[in-house]
């Protein structure tokens, strides 16, 4: 028996085990195939899971597209929001060139464009396919994934967003919901349904994630007139207007919100609200086609109103969920071929004839919105789905004027990694392992590592 | 103990034979492992050294501009990181609350088993069960059936207590994970533990009986001293293990809510994947590395004991 002697070699096989980890998530993803421009080849596409792509992209892929392209083949990868964005982020920046069509939206679309990661899709493909009528997608969606002019990834469906409310459960309390109505109002509200154990009063996101708690939480901040930077891009998140509005948010997610609402976002909240464990919802605007096709009884039963306000007429956020062809991937003919498949008309009468024409993917075109069929299938949400998109204004936000764009976001590179931490921070003050001022003061320490020079060189 | 013995220490056999011969027949001896080891080096060594090599990088993901060198920025940004801190000293807490706890629990079913009773058989396979589910499955079972506060089992049976819808993974999110990390292991301990409580010899129980011994002095004074390696196998087994724990932060509360159970692994894991800070991933994956082996050769010598002391009174 003799005594184990250490020696750099063991030192070095114990350290490889950690090292392996982290190098491991650098070298990932290989090209696959010489670059063929025709329309052929394996197509790798990255999703977003909502039960959009989930429910219809993914098996209409199979039944209908890959059946009319019988050369191209499609592989999905399936993420959640979070791990969406980390996984194309380090694809298309390290060009390991992994994915052939990338979900994006307009935080990504401009950044990635004006770093040279995107195909300018207006000229490279939609100049050369009339049927494709770009003009047709709604304005303020496709100026959102522009940049200088030309579009860099197009619209599978669109979204702001708005309070749901169970019609039943309000009256029985004898509250009328007005079409636009305040914070204040909603809080009042919520807290005559709350029904500890049973019903919850008013269901928020609360899983930490730019794009999970702090989108909701962001409408918000601007409504209440807070912004993230002022002019000169000094971060503002301890201001008075950035504090009440996150006080406000999280207490009531806290008094009269669901159990556990650090840990939810739209697919967690969409079940609890399907499921009646809520007498209002405040979410994405394409909730209302899931809740149509996935929960009836629940539908039959909801009412929409507007985005809360406070200083604000409106406050809706602008999202999308695009799709857009990385530079310099191979099998580029087929990958155009997918994503105009996936985004055009014809994509909505396809889902119409197999799901009914209220669940087809909303906001982002407006040849939908003057279909009869969808007309009457979607009376219910159509017309404030819309008037929702059409109310928001990216440039102008808040109160006061601010030096980025976004409303539920700051399109700056930096905000990836500000937005997540600003979320964890939040959705430890939901859980209650930490107060509000104590998530903001922490918060700001994060924003304030930037200088504003170095902010603004990224917008 | 062959599989312990480090290569680098000559043997004196060898050093009595002719230096040619020895040197042949060194070779036919290593022939055969080169594959594996070209194959351990390329795999480890190479990775290592090119993590060694980013964390001298000011390099992120997200920026197009390309990687620099900073010196030790990196390494400065990580000791001066309260975030690094914290998931060092969770990784600590979380390691050594659910090693103990499981030895302890492993200890008291293991204790229990070495009984006879009907059905033990199946018993013991039930016992293990929870060793044999794979992390991942496992932790999405407790994070969804078991602890979901809307639908989960446990609080449907807390309920008739008077406990209504605990958010367990948000108010108890540490704990949480504690304990889905002490489920998971009991039965490694319960196994180790059995092994030693079937390999002490009956006569000494009985002449401790023999000799008037009740059955918790027999327990404390004879049994334990017995289980000790044993014991100090699976404390040293399960540490390694455990403070490389990913599978249940990352499915069960994704490090939150908040950084309430972000550990080590988990640190490093989210600098590359939500912060795309490769440079400071690497210096933090070095400074782990280190911090590892100075743990490990603690560990590592006791490990060495522990059979010398399994030699000596076996």
């Amino acid at each position: 028996m003799s005594y184990l002697r250490f020696r750099p070699r063991v030192l070095g096989v114990i350290g490889c085990v950690t090292a392996v980890v982290a190098v491991a998530a650098c070298s990932s993803g290989s090209s696959s195939g010489s670059g063929s421009t025709g329309s052929t080849g394996t197509v790798t596409v990255a999703v977003v899971s909502n039960p959009l792509i989930t429910g219809q992209m993914i098996p209409l892929t199979k039944s209908n597209f890959e059946k009319k392209y019988p050369g191209i083949k499609v592989k999905f990868a399936t993420y959640t929001e979070g791990d969406l964005r980390a996984a194309i982020e380090k694809d298309v920046s390290t060009h390991s060139n992994a994915f052939n069509v990338i979900m994006i939206g307009p935080y990504e679309a401009p950044l990635f464009a004006k770093n040279g990661w995107l195909d300018n899709l207006s000229t490279q493909y939609i100049a050369k396919d009339p049927s494709y009528d770009a003009s047709d997608l709604l304005p303020p969606i496709a100026k959102s994934l522009s940049y200088k002019g030309g579009l860099y990834a197009v619209p599978f469906y669109g979204e702001s967003s708005m309070l749901y409310y169970r019609k039943d459960l309000l009256t029985a309390a004898g509250i009328t919901m007005p079409a636009h109505p305040t914070w204040a109002q909603v809080a009042g509200y919520a807290a005559k349904l709350n029904q500890p154990g049973k019903v919850a009063g008013i269901c928020l996101r609360g899983l930490a994630g730019w794009g999970d708690n702090m989108a909701s939480l962001d409408t918000v901040v601007n409504t209440f007139g807070g912004e993230w930077f002022n002019e000169k891009w000094q971060p503002q998140l301890t201001s008075p207007a950035f504090e009440a509005a996150t006080s406000f948010y999280v207490n009531l997610v806290r008094k009269y919100g669901e159990a556990g609402a650090s840990n939810d976002s739209f697919n967690q909240l969409l079940t609890l609200y399907g499921q009646g464990k809520c007498a209002m919802w405040y979410d994405s605007t394409v909730a209302a086609t899931s809740i149509a096709g996935t929960y009836p009884s629940v539908f039959a039963k909801t009412g929409y109103a507007f985005a809360p306000v406070d200083k604000t007429t409106s406050s809706g956020w602008l999202w999308t969920w695009s799709l857009g062809i990385p530079q310099g991937t191979s099998n580029q003919g087929a990958a155009w071929k997918f994503v105009s498949w996936a985004t055009s008309k014809n994509y909505d009468s396809l889902v119409a004839s197999k799901y009914g024409w209220a669940a087809v993917p909303p906001g982002s075109r407006t040849s939908l919105y003057n279909t009869p069929q969808y007309q009457s299938a979607a009376k219910a949400f159509a017309g404030i789905t819309l008037a929702s998109i059409d109310s928001t204004d990216p440039d102008h936000p808040t109160v006061n004027p601010v030096p980025y764009v976004g409303v539920q976001y700051v399109d700056i590179p930096q905000f990836e990694v500000l937005g997540v931490e600003v979320g964890q921070q939040i959705a430890g003050a939901i859980a209650g392992t930490e107060t509000v001022a104590q998530a903001l003061k922490a918060s700001q320490a994060d924003a304030a590592a930037y200088t504003p020079a170095e902010l603004s060189g990224g917008s | 103990m062959a599989v312990l013995e480090t290569g680098a220490a000559p043997t004196p056999q060898v050093a009595l034979r002719p230096r040619g011969a020895s040197r042949r027949e060194g070779w036919q001896r290593r022939l055969p492992l080169l594959p594996a080891l070209i194959y351990i080096v390329v795999v480890t060594q190479i990775p290592f050294l090119v993590t060694l090599w980013y964390s001298f990088q000011s390099y992120f993901f997200n920026v197009p501009a390309p990687a620099h060198f900073i010196g030790f920025s990196n390494y400065t940004a990580v000791f001066t990181s309260a975030a690094f801190r914290g998931s060092l000293v969770r990784s600590v807490v979380m390691t050594a609350t659910s090693v103990i706890v499981a030895m302890l629990l492993g200890t008291a079913f293991a204790v229990l088993l070495d009984r006879k009773f009907l059905g033990r058989g199946v018993v013991r396979t039930l016992i293990i069960t929870p060793f044999l589910v794979m992390p991942a499955a496992a932790a999405l079972v407790w994070e969804g059936p078991m602890l979901d506060p809307n639908f989960g089992l446990l609080n449907y049976l807390l309920e008739p207590f008077g406990v209504h819808h605990v958010a367990w993974l948000s108010t108890h999110a540490l704990g949480s994970v504690i304990v889905v990390m002490i489920w998971q292991w009991t039965p490694f301990m319960t196994l180790i533990v059995l092994a030693g409580l079937q390999s002490q010899p009956p006569d000494t129980l009985e002449a401790a009986k023999v000799d008037g011994a009740g059955a918790l002095a027999t327990f404390r004074e004879l049994t334990l001293p017995h289980l000790r390696p044993y014991i100090e196998l699976g404390i040293l087994l399960g540490s390694i293990y455990l403070v490389n724990a990913f599978d249940a932060v990352r499915l069960m509360t994704n490090g939150g809510p908040g950084t309430s159970t972000t550990n080590l692994p988990f640190y490093l894991y989210e600098q590359v994947n939500y912060a795309f800070n490769v440079g400071g991933a690497a210096a933090a994956g070095v400074v782990t590395v280190i911090l590892t082996i100075i743990v490990a050769t603690f560990a590592l010598r006791m490990f060495a004991r522990v059979f010398q002391f399994e030699e000596a009174s076996g």
